[in-house]
């Protein structure tokens, strides 16, 4: 039997986020061949529609008002409720993202339903939708079936590839006509933290510093190497207790949990709750002066040295190197 | 104030998990409040003391987790609650939510805490998905909390960026790290804890049948990642390590 499944698009700055891609890739998992709609949300998207469509959803609905030109929980939870019901899915994907999974866990009280959260991969076996997911931080996996209801889940960014573009697709883009109404949450400021502009949780590359950084002028090292391999910065619990850099920069099991294709760490010594939050990167650099730094026994690649002496040289050379390819 | 803080027993972030058939073995580990509830209990104590009131501490839980309840206890909560889901089949985030649901229906309450995420499950859901069945509004992901005049003004954390928003009350709202620095039970606190009113309440106290408990999601499998192999520590003068790192990265590992 082939189900129908719902993908929520999310759109920052005017352009989507690649997480929504990748859902689509997990919603034709799911579907069995049925179809997938996409979602989209805000004051004026669906513009949008197509790209969703180009990337493998089959027709999208998009709900316009100025009520929701930014997040808040009830306008969302509202529009999607409106969606659902037109649509009866069998199946909703949406990217584990701030809004994602602020959203996710409300709506699935809302339609009653089940919900795999922070999915890394999706697999079908007959009838059975099967979700991968990491649990204790990534120190292990757990595979989980919903057992009732629509089958639901936000995907973790980055670990589902994406299908290939096809501009030669077309489909529907039609707008649903929602009163969003009564928003109990009122949104005051939004300021902007993050310096590079490259997201962790969404990051090919993270460079990562440690207490071996020892003070938070010597992040800008980091952040110059960061600049030239388009990464994100992050830090250990260590580096943000002491007060190197801000928590939101925090890996770890308290913190974010991150895979990227490369992971640099540097001064890091590889405490458990450090590793539990990076282990599964593809690619891990360690760059640490003490040889028996635990970090080495995960890092593909080792330096001993000190990073003082390292960074400004390795940033050097990856510019040599990007510039040329 | 009616302050009420849900929060999770779980595993010390310091563990090694095990796993013997598809169970996580709990035999000889130590066991915490979730950091992030512990965020919670502490901007808990920290309203009540501004605001006056009282902090109540709910958990869902079987009942080892008392001794997490009365360490929040020792911490300055005034009561706790242990509701046992021992005989709830395929637990998972909507069962807390029911069994949760269940136990405010008839309470009053300004600000409801939790974590943000437990550090076991990381699924995130049960604040969320409360707030939705009390009809209440939430606020994820918190850093910062004033409240004033039947409202309360929070920042939050979103991807890095700073949230500021308004919302009246009741209100349910989880910590991020960065909220505050817990509090370590003080011996006086401890020994008060001690006395403190802990009511325990099973899943017959409700007015529940089993499958308005039962899990909706089932787990099949639980299993250790590949362990990662120690790689290729690299030697030589500086520049040449440095020089091979970024050949291998970009030959081998072909990442850049």
């Amino acid at each position: 039997m082939t189900k129908k499944v719902l993908v929520v698009g999310e759109i920052r700055d005017g352009e989507f986020r690649n997480v929504s891609f990748e859902a689509v890739a997990a919603a034709k998992e799911i579907s069995g061949g049925g179809e997938i709609v996409g979602v989209l949300l805000g004051e004026s998207v669906s513009s949008l529609g197509n790209e969703l469509i180009a990337y493998g959803a089959d027709r999208v609905v998009a709900v316009e008002s100025d009520k929701l030109a930014s997040y808040t929980p009830d306008g969302y939870s509202q529009a999607l409720q409106a969606v659902v019901e037109q649509e009866s899915p069998e199946g909703i994907v949406i990217g584990h993202t701030s809004i994602g999974r602020d959203i996710a866990p409300k709506l699935a009280a809302r339609i009653n339903s089940g919900l795999v959260s922070d999915a890394t991969a999706v697999e079908t076996a007959g009838e059975e939708v099967i979700f991968t997911r990491p649990i204790y931080s990534g120190k292990a996996f757990e595979k989980k079936v919903i057992a009732d209801g629509v089958v639901f889940a936000t995907i973790r960014p980055n670990n589902i590839p994406a299908l290939d573009k096809d501009e030669s697709r077309s489909g529907d883009v039609t707008t649903l006509d929602v009163d969003i109404k009564d928003l109990r949450t009122i949104i005051k400021d939004v300021v902007k933290n993050t310096a590079s502009g490259v997201d962790l949780s969404e990051a090919n590359v993270i460079v990562a510093g440690g207490r071996g950084m020892k003070g938070s002028e010597n992040f800008a090292m980091l952040d110059e190497l960061a600049d030239v391999l388009g990464a994100a910065v992050g830090a250990s619990r260590g580096a943000c207790d002491a007060e190197y850099c801000d928590y939101a920069l925090q890996i770890g099991q308290t913190g974010k949990v991150v895979t990227p294709d490369l992971y640099i760490a540097v001064g890091i010594s590889g405490a458990i709750q450090h590793v539990a939050g990076m282990s599964n990167s593809k690619i891990i650099v360690a760059i640490n002066k003490d040889p028996e730094a635990e970090i080495f026994n995960i890092a593909d690649y080792g330096i001993v040295g000190d990073l003082f002496d390292v960074i400004p040289k390795l940033t050097e050379e990856f510019k040599a190197v990007m510039v040329k390819s | 104030m009616n302050i009420y803080v849900i929060l999770k027993r779980t595993f010390d972030t310091e563990e090694k998990i095990q796993i013997s058939n598809g169970q996580i073995v709990e035999d000889g580990a130590e066991f915490i409040i979730n950091p992030y509830d512990e965020y919670a209990i502490e901007e808990a104590i920290q309203l009540r003391d501004e605001h006056g009131g009282e902090v109540t501490l709910v958990t869902v839980g079987e009942e080892e987790a008392e001794k997490q309840l009365r360490t929040g206890l020792a911490m300055g909560a005034d009561k706790a609650v242990l509701i046992d889901n021992e005989d709830v089949e395929d637990q998972d985030p909507y069962s807390t939510q029911a069994l949760l649901a269940a136990y405010f229906e008839d309470k009053e309450y300004d600000i409801i805490l939790g974590g943000n995420i437990a550090v076991d499950g990381g699924s995130g859901q049960v604040g969320p998905r409360l707030a939705e069945k009390l009809d209440i509004v939430h606020v994820t992901s918190i850093v910062k909390i004033d409240i004033a005049d039947g409202k309360a003004t929070i920042e939050r954390d979103v991807e890095g960026d700073q949230e500021i928003v308004e919302v009246a009350l009741p209100v349910l709202v989880t910590a991020q790290q960065g909220l505050n620095e817990p509090r370590y039970p003080s011996l006086p606190g401890i020994m008060k804890a001690k006395k403190k009113p802990l009511e325990t309440l099973e899943v017959d106290d409700f007015d529940l049948d089993e499958d308005d408990v039962a899990g909706k999601t089932k787990t099949v499998d639980r299993y250790l990642p590949p362990e990662k192999q120690a790689g290729k520590v690299l030697e030589g003068e500086m520049d040449d390590q440095v020089k091979e790192l970024v050949s291998l990265l970009k030959n081998e590992a072909k990442v850049i």
